[in-house]
């Protein structure tokens, strides 16, 4: 394995950092949308 | 972990190895196709809704791409076509790769069913499943019509998306799901080709590599025969109107005339007409698709009623 993907501050580390931020954003993305999405059912369900 | 994977993996795995393994360009093609399928359908869903649903189709295609690879990466790195993926180039893990896919398609099935409806879920796992594990596991190294069978996979998301906006089924979905199945043998036989050698070292069973090409060029003409008259018949269910008539027509007789000239083509160590054909075929499902959404944005009317 490659030495740099120990190196918290070197490319392998920013490589995490991205990664990290990417699921961090997706996990976000999923809770915004579970939240809108279950507005739009209630206000379907309740004929708001 | 396996020792071959570990010994392979040789640097950080990174968001765009994760993008990779989703097929992006096969994905881009379902998104549309399925996108299709909600425009057109009759009745009307809210934005978010028909969002959810388009997003759902894109992320269990992706995980179906992403499942395929990681069953597939022994043969992978033997061809020439497939050897800079993900796994093969070492850069992902194959266990990676089987929990991202399998945790996204349940993710995406299970989204569709709590705020889609029950049947766009049901086919969207149907359509992952076949993918998966009737063509990936069973048919592609086994049969020569494995991408017959397997096309059935690719051709769904149009009925994905028509159920996702009226909760069921009818002909007009069938026939865009038919068009697209018709389409899918000629369109990888053409790749299949000029892939032959690629394919032979893989020892996986395409039909120029078990029946020859002379046979296989006969196959992709039979096929795009069929497939023509198909193409226009969304004109005359009442789904099609003047526009798609005429382009569908249009793409119908040029994938025809490419068809019938890779039937003719000597040359069989570049086969430019197969992959001119190849590139046609694209458009095919592109223009007509096309056609189809911007006659339903623009409320203009059908050709049949």
């Amino acid at each position: 394995m490659d030495d740099n993907s120990f190196d918290k501050n070197g490319k392998a580390g920013r490589e995490r950092r991205k990664r990290n931020i990417a699921l961090a954003l997706a996990l976000g993305g999923v809770v915004i949308l579970f939240y809108l999405m279950s507005i739009v059912q209630w206000h379907e369900n309740t004929g708001h | 972990m396996a020792v071959t994977d570990t010994l392979s993996f040789t640097r950080v795995t990174t968001v765009g190895d994760f993008f990779a393994l989703l097929k992006p360009r096969v994905m881009s093609l379902v998104v549309f196709t399925g996108l299709a399928g909600i425009v057109v359908a009759p009745g009307h869903v809210h934005p978010l809704t028909a969002f959810t649903a388009l997003l759902c189709i894109a992320l269990a295609a992706g995980a179906s791409g992403a499942l395929n690879m990681a069953y597939d990466s022994d043969i992978d790195r033997i061809m020439t076509r497939t050897a800079t993926r993900p796994i093969p180039m070492g850069h992902i893990v194959r266990g990676d790769a089987l929990t991202f896919g399998w945790a996204i398609s349940a993710m995406s099935v299970a989204t569709m069913w709590l705020f889609v409806n029950e049947l766009a879920a049901g086919l969207l796992a149907f359509t992952v499943f076949f993918y998966v594990v009737v063509y990936t596991l069973g048919l592609k190294r086994r049969t020569p019509q494995n991408i017959v069978i397997g096309g059935l996979a690719g051709a769904l998301p149009p009925a994905i998306g028509w159920a996702a906006v009226t909760g069921s089924l009818s002909l007009a979905p069938v026939v865009m799901v038919a068009i697209i199945f018709m389409w899918t043998p000629p369109h990888f036989w053409a790749l299949s080709l000029w892939r032959c050698e690629d394919y032979a070292r893989a020892g996986i069973p395409m039909l120029p590599v078990v029946k020859g090409k002379r046979t296989t060029r006969i196959h992709i003409f039979v096929y795009t025969l069929l497939l023509a008259p198909l193409g226009i018949v969304p004109a005359f269910i009442g789904l099609g109107g003047m526009l798609y008539l005429v382009l569908s027509a249009t793409m119908g007789f040029w994938m025809l005339l490419e068809a019938f000239a890779t039937l003719r083509e000597k040359d069989e160590e570049r086969e430019p007409a197969a992959k001119r054909l190849f590139g046609v075929s694209l458009l095919y499902v592109f223009v007509p698709f096309l056609a189809l959404i911007a006659e339903h944005l623009l409320h203009l009317p059908p050709l049949w009623t």
